[in-house]
C-alpha cells in the first residue's frame, strides 16, 4: 500500500510538470568543476572514441541529429528540428534547425550530415562503430570499400537530409544519437587528418580549450550552442592519470568534484560509512549485466540440462555481498532499467540440491571437469573463486584461467577454447537504451562467429527471426517491448548464460556542484552529463 | 679511447636491435588481436579483417618486422593504433616529464643515500648506525605503490604540505621523487657506508691524520671523494631500475610521463606505442651504462678502458 501511494504521488508530480521536472533547466549558469579519470583520453574523434572516459566527453563536444533528455533514456531531437518516418518505416527525413554552427563558426548543413555518416562507415576510418549503421541502404558495399558513400543518405536541400534503410529498424533513432553519428565539419577533418581526434571541432555544448596529454583536458562553454541556457558551467577540467584511490583523496580535500571512475572498490565501504561523505554519494542503475557464458559448442554444455543445473548452482546473493552490494542479482539478460525487462520472470532459483539431481539425470552423477576464464583484475578473480566453489557443490570441478582482458576476449572468440567465461570487466554495457542492444552481438547468431562476442556460441534461428521481426516493429513501442520481453524469457529457457548481477554505479559529488542526481549517473551520458550539471556557487 | 667508444657504440646499436627483435616477437606471440581491440565489440568479422589488412597484420612476422625497422631507420615509429597519433609525438610530449622526474629522483637518492652512508660509517656500530641501517633496509623493501600512497596520505592530505598528485610546480616533484628515490637511497646508503669504512682504514687517512688535518677536512677532502667512486658507476646502471619504477610512481601520482603511456598501451595491445616506449627506455638504459663505463676512468684513473 505504501509503495502504491508513493508511486501515485510520483506519477502526479510527473503529470503536473512534465517528465523532466527533476532536471532543473533553469539552473543558474557559470562556475566550473573538475572531474578525475585514471586512464588517458585516447582520442576525442567521435568516429573512433569508444572508451569509458571519452564517451561522455565526446557527447559534450559533438551533437548528432538526435539525443536524449538529460538524465533519462528518452530520445529527443538534437540538431534535427524534425524527424519524419515514412509509412513503411524505411525513409527517415531529418530537417536541421536554423542557425546551428560548428565551433569554428560555420553553419551546419545537410551535406555535413552526409559527410559524417559516410566517414564513420568508410572502411579507411577504421571506426569501431561502423557496424551500428548496417541498416542504412548501401552500407554493405560502401563498408567493403566500393562506391563513393552510403547510397541511402541523400542531401535534399541545405537543411534536409533523407536516409533510406534497407530494412525497417525501430532502433534507428537511437543509432543516430550514438557518438559515432555525430556531425563533424569536413574542412576540419580533412585539414587535420588523423590528428582530428586531438583537435576536435564539433557543435556540442562545450569546446576543447586545452589538452595536455596524460595531465588534463579542459572544456569551455560554447557560446553559440543551439540550446539556450546550456551548458550550465563555464568550464570543465578533466584531471587525467590519477590512481582512483588518489583521486578520492583529492575530492575529499576539495581539489576535485567528481570521480569519473566512480568510488574505487577498495575504498567503497570506508566511503559509504563516512558520515561526511554520505550526503554526497549518488547511486544509479546502469545498463549492465554481468554473466557467465556456457559454450554450447563444447561438451557437456551442449546439453540444456547441464546449463540449467549450472544456473541453479550459482549463489548470486553471495557474489553481490562479496562486492559489498555494488550490484543487484540478475535473472535475465536485460538489466532492470532497460525497456523490455520482465519484472514477473523469476529465473532459476538458487537450489544446489535440485541442480545436483538435474546434473545426475543428464548423465553426470559425479560432475565433470571444466575451465572458467576470467579477466585478471579485482574483483573478478574473487568472483570466479565464488563461482568455482558453487560449482564444486554440485560436483563440477572448474579450473580458473585468469588472464588479461584482451586474451579472455580472444579465447571467447574461438569456438573450442573457453567452456565458461565470467564476463566481469568486459561485460556488456548497452550502447543505447534499447532491448535489441543486448541481443545481436552477444546472443544472436551473427555474434557466434570466430572473433565474435557471443561467447556462448548460442544460435537459435527461431529467436533470431523473432528478433529481426521485433526490430522491424516501427511505431508501436509497447508491442515491440513485449516482443523483446518474450524473446529474453525464451532465451533463458535455452540457458546459454548464467545472468549473475547488474552493476549499480556509485559516485560522489562535491558540495560545489549541483543538479539532479540523475545527471551524475546519467544512463546515456556515461558517467556524467556535463552539459546540465551546475555550480552551487553560480547565481 | 676513440676506438673503444666506436666499438661500444656499435655494440649498443646491436643490443638495441636485439631488443626490438625480441619485443616484436613477444608482441606477435601474444594471443590477443590488436585489430579486435581497435574494432570494438560492435564490429563484424569483415570489419576486423579489413582493419587487420590495413595495418598489415596479416603479413608474415619477418615482413612486419622489416617494415618496422625500415620505418625506424627513417625516424618513423608509426602511429598508435588507438590514439591514431604519431608515436614519436606521443613520446615527445611525455618524455620531458619522465626525464625531469628521473633527474630529481637521482638527486634525491644521492642526497639521502650519501648522507646516511657517511653518517652511519662515521658512527659505525653505534645506535645511530643501527637506526640508519634499519631505515635503509625498510626503504629497500617498501613497495613503491604503498610507499607513494602513504607519503601522499601523510604529507599531502594530513599535513597539506604538497599537492595530492598532478604535475606543474616544484612542489609536485617532491613526493614522486621521494617515492622513486627512497629505494635507491637505501642501496646507496649501504654502499656508501661500506665504501667509507674501507677508505677510512686506508693508509691515506692515516697520513692525513698524521699531517694534523682536522677530522672534517679528512672526511670531506680525502675519504668521501674516494668512497664515492663505486657509487657513480652505479647511477648509470640504476636507470633501468628507474624505468620500471616510473610506471608505478607515475600512475600513483598522475605524472604525465612515458610510464603512464606504456601501462595503458600494454593493456590495449597498442603495439606501435609499446615498441616505441620499449625502444626509448632501452636506449636510456644502454646509454646510461655506456656513460657509467666512460665516466668511471675519468674520475678514477686506476680503472682503464679496454
Amino acid at each position: 500500500m505504501k509503495t502504491m501511494l508513493l508511486s501515485g504521488i510520483a506519477a502526479l508530480a510527473l503529470g503536473a510538470s512534465g517528465a523532466l521536472a527533476q532536471v532543473d533547466q533553469d539552473a543558474p549558469q557559470g562556475g566550473e568543476m573538475t572531474v578525475t579519470y585514471q586512464d588517458d583520453v585516447a582520442t576525442l574523434d567521435p568516429a573512433i572514441g569508444y572508451d569509458w572516459q571519452n564517451w561522455s566527453m565526446i557527447k559534450s563536444l559533438f551533437d548528432g541529429l538526435t539525443g536524449y533528455e538529460p538524465g533519462t533514456t528518452k530520445l529527443r531531437n538534437e540538431l534535427a528540428e524534425s524527424h519524419e518516418i515514412s509509412e513503411d518505416g524505411l525513409t527517415h527525413t531529418f530537417k536541421l534547425k536554423d542557425g546551428i554552427t560548428f565551433h569554428n563558426g560555420r553553419e551546419i548543413t545537410a551535406q555535413d550530415v552526409k559527410y559524417s555518416l559516410d566517414r564513420v562507415t568508410n572502411p579507411e576510418t577504421r571506426s569501431p562503430g561502423a557496424g551500428f549503421f548496417g541498416m542504412i541502404e548501401g552500407f554493405d558495399s560502401w563498408n567493403a570499400g566500393e562506391g563513393d558513400g552510403l547510397s541511402g543518405v541523400k542531401v535534399v536541400d541545405d537543411k534536409t537530409v533523407e536516409i533510406t534503410l534497407s530494412r525497417p529498424d525501430a532502433t534507428f533513432g537511437h543509432v543516430m544519437a550514438l557518438n559515432f553519428a555525430s556531425v563533424v565539419p569536413q574542412e576540419a577533418v580533412e585539414e587535420l587528418g588523423e590528428d582530428f581526434g586531438r583537435n576536435p571541432v564539433g557543435s556540442g555544448a562545450f569546446e576543447l580549450a586545452e589538452w595536455l596529454p596524460g595531465q588534463r583536458v579542459v572544456f569551455e562553454a560554447y557560446e553559440d550552442y543551439h540550446r539556450a541556457g546550456v551548458p550550465k558551467l563555464d568550464r570543465v577540467t578533466f584531471e587525467i592519470g590519477l590512481e582512483p584511490t588518489v583521486a578520492l583523496l583529492r575530492i575529499q580535500n576539495g581539489d576535485a568534484d567528481i570521480p569519473g571512475d566512480g568510488i574505487p572498490p577498495a575504498q567503497f565501504l570506508q566511503t559509504m560509512n563516512d558520515p561526511a561523505m554520505a550526503e554526497r554519494i549518488v547511486e544509479g542503475g546502469q545498463l549492465h549485466t554481468g554473466y557467465i557464458t556456457l559454450n554450447m559448442q563444447m561438451a557437456p554444455f551442449d546439453q540444456p540440462e547441464v546449463r540449467k543445473a549450472v544456473n541453479m548452482a550459482i549463489d548470486k546473493d553471495r557474489i553481490v555481498q562479496m562486492i559489498n552490494g555494488r550490484a543487484v542479482p540478475a535473472n535475465q539478460p536485460l538489466p532492470p532499467t532497460m525497456p523490455g525487462y520482465d519484472e514477473e520472470y523469476e529465473g532459476y532459483a538458487y537450489d544446489p540440491e535440485a541442480a545436483r539431481q538435474m546434473l545426475a539425470d543428464a548423465g553426470f552423477p559425479d560432475g565433470f571437469e571444466t575451465e572458467l576464464y576470467v579477466m585478471n583484475v579485482d574483483p573478478n578473480p574473487r568472483i570466479a573463486q565464488a563461482i568455482q566453489q558453487d560449482l564444486s557443490q554440485i560436483g563440477i570441478t572448474a579450473e580458473i584461467r585468469s588472464l588479461a582482458q584482451a586474451n579472455v576476449i580472444a579465447a571467447g572468440g574461438e569456438a573450442d577454447q573457453a567452456p565458461m567465461i565470467w564476463s566481469g570487466g568486459m561485460a556488456w554495457i548497452a550502447d543505447f537504451p534499447d532491448p535489441s542492444n543486448f541481443y545481436g552481438p552477444i546472443l544472436g547468431c551473427a555474434g557466434a562467429v570466430p572473433g565474435g562476442w557471443n561467447w556462448s556460441w548460442y544460435c537459435n534461428e527461431e529467436i533470431d527471426a523473432r528478433a529481426a521481426e521485433a526490430d522491424a516493429m516501427v511505431g508501436d513501442e509497447a508491442a515491440r517491448e513485449d516482443a523483446w520481453r518474450q524473446i529474453y524469457v525464451d532465451i533463458m529457457e535455452d540457458a546459454p548464460w548464467v545472468p549473475v548481477f547488474n552493476e549499480q554505479r556509485f559516485t560522489l559529488r562535491s558540495d560545489s556542484v549541483a543538479g539532479d542526481d540523475s545527471l551524475f549517473v546519467d544512463p546515456v551520458h556515461i558517467p556524467v552529463n556535463y552539459d546540465y550539471v551546475h555550480s552551487s556557487n553560480a547565481e | 679511447m676513440g676506438g673503444y667508444l666506436v666499438r661500444r657504440l656499435f655494440e649498443s646499436v646491436l643490443i638495441l636491435l636485439g631488443i626490438t627483435f625480441v619485443t616484436f616477437i613477444l608482441l606477435y606471440l601474444v594471443p590477443a588481436d590488436p585489430a579486435r581491440q581497435i574494432a570494438g565489440r560492435a564490429a563484424t568479422a569483415e570489419t576486423v579483417a579489413n582493419i587487420r589488412d590495413q595495418l598489415g597484420l596479416n603479413d608474415p612476422l619477418f615482413v612486419q618486422y622489416w617494415r618496422y625497422l625500415s620505418g625506424l631507420a627513417q625516424g618513423d615509429m608509426g602511429r598508435s593504433y588507438l590514439q591514431r597519433a604519431e608515436v614519436s609525438s606521443l613520446i615527445a610530449a611525455r618524455l620531458p616529464a619522465s626525464l625531469m622526474l628521473m633527474v630529481s629522483a637521482i638527486l634525491t637518492e644521492l642526497a639521502i643515500g650519501l648522507t646516511i652512508g657517511v653518517v652511519a660509517a662515521l658512527r659505525r656500530n653505534r645506535p645511530a648506525d643501527h637506526g640508519l641501517m634499519i631505515f635503509s633496509f625498510v626503504a629497500i623493501s617498501a613497495p613503491q605503490f604503498v610507499l607513494g600512497i602513504l607519503l601522499l596520505y601523510v604529507f599531502a592530505v594530513q599535513l597539506g604540505w604538497f599537492p595530492i598528485g598532478g604535475y606543474g610546480t616544484w612542489a609536485h616533484f617532491v613526493l614522486p621523487s621521494l617515492t622513486l628515490g627512497l629505494l635507491g637511497a637505501g642501496w646507496y646508503s649501504r654502499m656508501m657506508r661500506s665504501s667509507m669504512i674501507e677508505v677510512l682504514n686506508q693508509d691515506l687517512v692515516r697520513t692525513a691524520r698524521a699531517k694534523g688535518l682536522s677530522k672534517l677536512r679528512i672526511v670531506t677532502r680525502h675519504v668521501m671523494p674516494n668512497a664515492i667512486l663505486p657509487i657513480i658507476a652505479m647511477i648509470g646502471i640504476d636507470i633501468g631500475l628507474f624505468m620500471s619504477g616510473i610506471v608505478v610512481v607515475e600512475s600513483v601520482f598522475g605524472w604525465p610521463g612515458i610510464g603512464q603511456l606504456a601501462w595503458q598501451a600494454i593493456q590495449r595491445v597498442d603495439i606501435p606505442v609499446i615498441m616505441g616506449v620499449t625502444m626509448v627506455s632501452a636506449t636510456a638504459i644502454v646509454l646510461g651504462n655506456l656513460l657509467a663505463d666512460l665516466v668511471a676512468p675519468l674520475i678514477d684513473p686506476r680503472i682503464k678502458t679496454k
